[in-house]
């Protein structure tokens, strides 16, 4: 069964609360990654690792300069059909 | 078939002492911002590194592993004449021939030892500590000298504001002995050539290359794991560490491998903040300067681990002498 939008969101409020320090609540949907929660080119390369070993879904470097916003990486993961 | 004598070494094998040496000339990231286009607070967020050493245009890696060497034939109370094997691990010599170690050892008045060089790029130290140890162990040597010496400066473009910021100069090392009981965990190493073209120096007249953001993600992807091996190994868990000294490549590598290692207990080194990235030195620099400062306990246990271009890594848990 795919997994919900509201699963990988909060999967993902609870790696950026461990990777990069912003408590899981700030981490809504419209928040853009380097405006609004202050996360560098690097961070964001730890957080793709870490939602990989959680989502099992894999955002290559070259996907992951498109991902603005913590949307972008929701609707990422969930279009690759991940299966809890 | 012809059945040759074997020789028998030593059940054990121990770090006796370390010893380091670093240029005097430091150089801050406002003394880099004059050069290239770079600013303090960018290269202290993204590498964690606030200044480096520089060595002189006329010093050698051969001259700094001498410092360092000596430094550590003193610490451990033993004279040249004990030793019989000396491995310098390096990759920034001025040139590859002659070798370093030889000269490292007619310098320091070691007569005739086995000398060579490693290669495994910023792993060279913990790969030379581990064939000092088997050396050891196997019977082909009593003591061994083991450096790591390195002039990354020679090898830098100090115009690229990607690379000059991170790498410095610098060297470490360690003298070994035998034990009854081994202080020297078994070493977990290997390689990933198909990432060689992320860190190269492409022939003699060009500097080093490096693609950082990949290199950030294969170290924090899977160097945890090869940590956590060698503690597994070592018959101990992370919690068991006092130390945990990986290659001082960039201080948020070595904070993302120690939040997945969980090594509670352990002091984290954090050399690179003064002292940049030496490479092979970067181990035994760190863990010496630890030592000097009394920040770890004699007699407790420090896991190393080593990782750099080819890509190379090891990993081996030893006890702090």
């Amino acid at each position: 069964m795919a997994l919900s939008d509201q699963e990988i969101l909060s999967g993902l409020g609870d790696i950026i609360e461990e990777i990069a320090g912003v408590p899981a609540a700030d981490v809504t949907p419209e928040k853009s990654f380097v405006d609004d929660l202050d996360i560098d080119s690097l961070s964001m390369v730890e957080i793709a690792v870490a939602a990989q070993d959680q989502f099992g879904v894999e955002i290559p470097d070259d996907e992951l300069k498109n991902l603005k916003t913590v949307k972008d990486v929701v609707v990422y993961v969930q279009g690759k059909g991940v299966s809890a | 078939m012809t059945s040759f004598q074997l020789r028998t070494g030593s059940p054990g094998a121990r770090i006796l002492a370390f010893g380091h040496y670093q240029p005097s000339n430091v150089v801050t990231n406002d003394d880099l911002a004059k050069t290239v286009e770079t600013n303090d607070a960018w290269i202290q967020s993204r590498v964690g590194i606030k200044q480096r050493r520089l060595a002189g245009p006329d010093e050698t890696v051969v001259d700094m592993a001498v410092q360092a060497g000596g430094k550590a034939l003193a610490n451990s109370g033993l004279s040249p004449a004990d030793i019989d094997l000396v491995i310098v691990a390096t990759c920034t010599q001025e040139a590859t021939i002659p070798n370093a170690s030889a000269q490292v050892a007619d310098r320091l008045g070691i007569v005739a030892p086995g000398a060579y060089d490693v290669n495994a790029a910023c792993a060279g130290f913990c790969y030379a500590l581990s064939s000092a140890s088997d050396a050891i162990r196997g019977g082909s040597a009593r003591n061994v000298l083991v450096v790591g010496s390195e002039k990354l400066s020679q090898w830098v473009d100090w115009t690229d504001r990607s690379t000059c910021i991170i790498f410095a100069d610098g060297a470490g090392a360690a003298v070994l002995g035998p034990s009854e009981e081994t202080a020297i965990g078994p070493v977990v190493w290997g390689s990933a050539g198909d990432m060689a073209s992320k860190i190269f120096v492409k022939d003699r007249n060009s500097f080093l290359f490096q693609e950082g953001q990949s290199v950030f993600r294969w170290t924090t992807t899977h160097l945890h794991a090869v940590a956590k091996e060698a503690c597994e190994r070592a018959g101990i868990t992370p919690a068991d560490l006092s130390a945990f000294v990986p290659h001082q490549a960039n201080l948020r590598i070595i904070e993302a491998i120690a939040r997945k290692l969980k090594a509670e207990n352990a002091v984290v080194a954090d050399d690179i903040v003064e002292a940049g990235n030496t490479s092979a030195a970067s181990i035994p620099l760190a863990l010496s300067r630890m030592i000097e400062r009394g920040a770890v306990p004699s007699g407790t246990p420090a896991l190393l681990i080593g990782f750099g271009a080819g890509m190379t890594y090891a990993a081996q848990v030893v006890e702090i002498p």
